[in-house]
């Protein structure tokens, strides 16, 4: 029962942040992955990220919305 | 006196936006409020009914704007209290009946006798959402923990902050302490960070509501329900009381022996 690891909520929670993501920069998840691997050359050029773990999140703040990007370096941790 | 109008709005259809409607507009008024009721949903009124006052239109909203009537003559005041009032959606009309610009001329003459003006507003984004936030001053958002409610959230708070309508509020309605408690509800924390809005208010899945909509009698009339008790702290928070959020409790087993004992 692979489904049952994980509580729904979470996935609702997780299911839902991607989706609003996509809402509020108003791209297509190809514009959305398209930009990902070409901010994933750029900083590979100068450092080591590890492409596996990148978590790209919009957050609403205050005044703004923001593109939060977590680019983990290959053997931090 | 100038009143507060306040749009209550969604994006999704079928999350409570009627419902909670009719019930923040007669909690205001059990407060000694004016309230004025308008059903900014034309085409597909259902304010009256939840209000138990189908029975009583003569005009509505359009013929207001065509001046087939007065203002007053359109008001329907509740059975319960006199400083309560709707005025209802045509039914056989569109929602290009209206502009956002009537619907504000509207507003700021209801504004002269009433404290607030509570319009419920359509599903969607389009001109009766256009309609119905034209003239507010302040916007609550009703969403339930789905992720298609919360996502159309989200929207709306987009939209409505592109509208110059700042610093909107939540009421996160139908939750099920049962279901969150398991790990398949999302709960409320996660839904206001999510959205980054303030809460308002958090109303419980409530089977009174069904009753109380069967009746045409808002919950907020019943003392011992839930639900009724969470929209009557809806506004007393709307008219600026600092209340803290409602327990979410399970219906444990102690909890339906008090029931049954009458100690809750």
């Amino acid at each position: 029962m692979k489904s049952d690891d994980k509580k729904s909520k979470s996935v609702a929670k997780e299911r839902l942040q991607f989706v609003l993501v996509q809402d509020r920069v108003k791209l297509t998840p190809d514009e959305m992955d398209a930009m990902r691997d070409e901010l994933i050359e750029v900083l590979s050029k100068y450092i080591d990220v590890d492409s596996q773990k990148i978590e790209m999140d919009v957050r609403r703040e205050d005044d703004m919305t923001a593109l939060v990007a977590n680019f983990p370096l290959k053997g931090s941790k | 006196m100038a009143g507060k109008t306040i749009v209550i709005t969604s994006g999704k259809g079928g999350v409570g936006k009627t419902t909670s409607s009719a019930n923040i507009g007669t909690a205001l008024a059990m407060h000694g409020n004016k309230v004025c009721l308008i059903d900014a949903d034309i085409g597909l009124r259902n304010l009256d009914v939840v209000m138990g006052l189908e029975n009583r239109i003569v005009y509505d909203i359009v013929d207001v704007v065509e001046n087939n009537c007065r203002l007053e003559q359109a008001m329907i005041r509740d059975k319960r209290y006199d400083g309560l009032f709707l005025l209802p959606a045509a039914q056989t009309r569109d929602k290009t009946s209206v502009t956002p610009f009537q619907m504000k001329e509207l507003i700021e003459k209801l504004k002269e006798d009433m404290d607030y003006i509570v319009v419920d507003s359509p599903a969607g984004i389009e001109q009766g959402f256009k309609n119905a936030i034209a003239g507010a001053d302040r916007a609550i958002i009703v969403t339930t923990p789905e992720i298609s409610a919360v996502r159309d959230a989200d929207r709306i708070i987009g939209l409505l902050e592109a509208e110059g309508l700042r610093d909107p509020e939540v009421i996160i309605n139908r939750i099920r302490a049962d279901m969150v408690e398991r790990g398949d509800m999302m709960d409320i924390e996660d839904m206001i960070e999510i959205l980054a809005i303030d809460l308002i208010g958090i109303v419980p899945e409530d089977e009174g509501i069904v009753v109380s909509t069967n009746r045409g009698e808002p919950i907020a009339l019943n003392d011992s329900a839930k639900a009724g008790q969470a929209y009557r702290n809806i506004a007393r928070r709307i008219m600026g009381e600092d209340l803290p959020m409602m327990k979410l409790e399970k219906d444990s087993f102690i909890s339906r022996f008090k029931k049954l004992v009458g100690l809750a």
